[in-house]
């Protein structure tokens, strides 16, 4: 056996079956989002269902801003009618919207890359939504959350920072735990 | 001859069209629009797989185009454009990693194999001309 052509194969394969290891075990489709732990991106959008009647023009109350809602924990679904996943964790959203609301917590969906037309058609097949739907215009207020996909789901606290990116369908049961140790942490806790 | 003639009626039929296409497809702010592809060229299309929003038809890469667009026109620096994305999307939107840290191996390696290969037929050739042209004795695997 000739010892050193052995060592210069192992050294050569050694590295590359490391590399293999690490690369077989990562998803090469999650995309580590650098938004958690960052204040979340302010946002000023409309209400899919805001009080416009025809010919006057959308009024202040027709716009929801991320700012007026300091204070409380905000729940940011991004979704769309032609989303398959979405309608696997709608009812989940709905239950847990519903369940929270009298605990500092407001849902808000943003559509994506769809019509009110058709998102107000699924929503009322879906058998109705328990919270307000955001319409983004051009995808600016997706791209600035770093969205490559829906369903994905921000959890933002008190103070405004995202706490959690949710890529795909949430559950009704990790969402509440997230949502619990969320309102456990220091209401008071004040961030610059 | 009569050939040549109806080649040269074609092409002056075609011409006026041409350059009437260009004149068309050219966009009013032709220097913006070519700083807009060549950093959208740089950015991942998070929809696609391997490709760029420059090259990608999906809604969201348009869209991306679009917010490109709209920043180099506040005047905001290429640079500053791909650091919006990668604060919002991570260094993974980058199609080419910045030359820093880990990410350096990806630029010096292909230099440093072509360096160790250039080294192994230097050395192999010495051996080859020192022995008169005749072959190397060791077995290959030894070199």
């Amino acid at each position: 056996m000739n010892w050193r052509g052995t060592l210069i194969a192992l050294a050569v394969v050694l590295p590359l079956i490391l590399l293999f290891r690490v690369g077989m075990h990562r998803d090469p489709r999650a995309i580590p989002s650098p938004l958690p732990g960052r204040p979340a991106p302010d946002f000023a959008l409309r209400r899919m269902d805001a009080d416009t009647a025809a010919g006057t023009l959308p009024t202040d109350t027709s716009l929801v801003r991320l700012e007026e809602l300091r204070g409380r924990v905000v729940v940011l679904n991004f979704w769309a009618s032609w989303c398959l996943a979405c309608r696997d964790e709608h009812a989940a959203l709905s239950a847990v919207a519903e369940a929270y609301r009298d605990r500092g917590v407001v849902f808000y969906g943003v559509l994506y890359n769809d019509t009110p037309e058709s998102a107000r058609r699924w929503i009322e097949e879906m058998g109705g939504q328990s919270y307000e739907t955001l319409l983004d215009p051009g995808a600016r207020t997706a791209i600035d959350y770093g969205l490559y996909g829906v369903p994905e789901t921000f959890l933002i606290d008190r103070s405004g920072r995202v706490a959690a990116k949710q890529i795909g369908p949430v559950t009704e049961a990790r969402l509440s735990a997230r949502l619990d140790s969320l309102l456990a942490a220091a209401p008071a806790e004040a961030t610059p | 001859m009569s050939r040549r003639l109806l080649a040269g009626a074609i092409l002056a039929a075609l011409l006026p069209t041409g350059a009437a296409w260009a004149r068309q497809s050219a966009p009013a702010d032709s220097a913006l629009e070519a700083r807009v592809r060549e950093v959208a060229a740089g950015l991942r299309c998070p929809v696609c797989q391997g490709l760029s929003i420059l090259d990608s038809p999906t809604e969201l890469a348009q869209e991306m185009r679009a917010v490109v667009r709209e920043q180099l026109a506040e005047g905001r620096t290429p640079a500053e454009v791909k650091e919006y994305f990668v604060s919002k999307y991570g260094e993974w939107i980058l199609l080419e990693p910045t030359p820093e840290g880990l990410n350096l191996v990806v630029y010096l390696l292909p230099w440093l194999t072509v360096a160790a290969g250039a080294a192994v037929i230097a050395i192999g050739v010495r051996r080859w001309t020192r022995t008169g042209g005749e072959p190397d004795p060791t077995p290959p695997e030894a070199v």
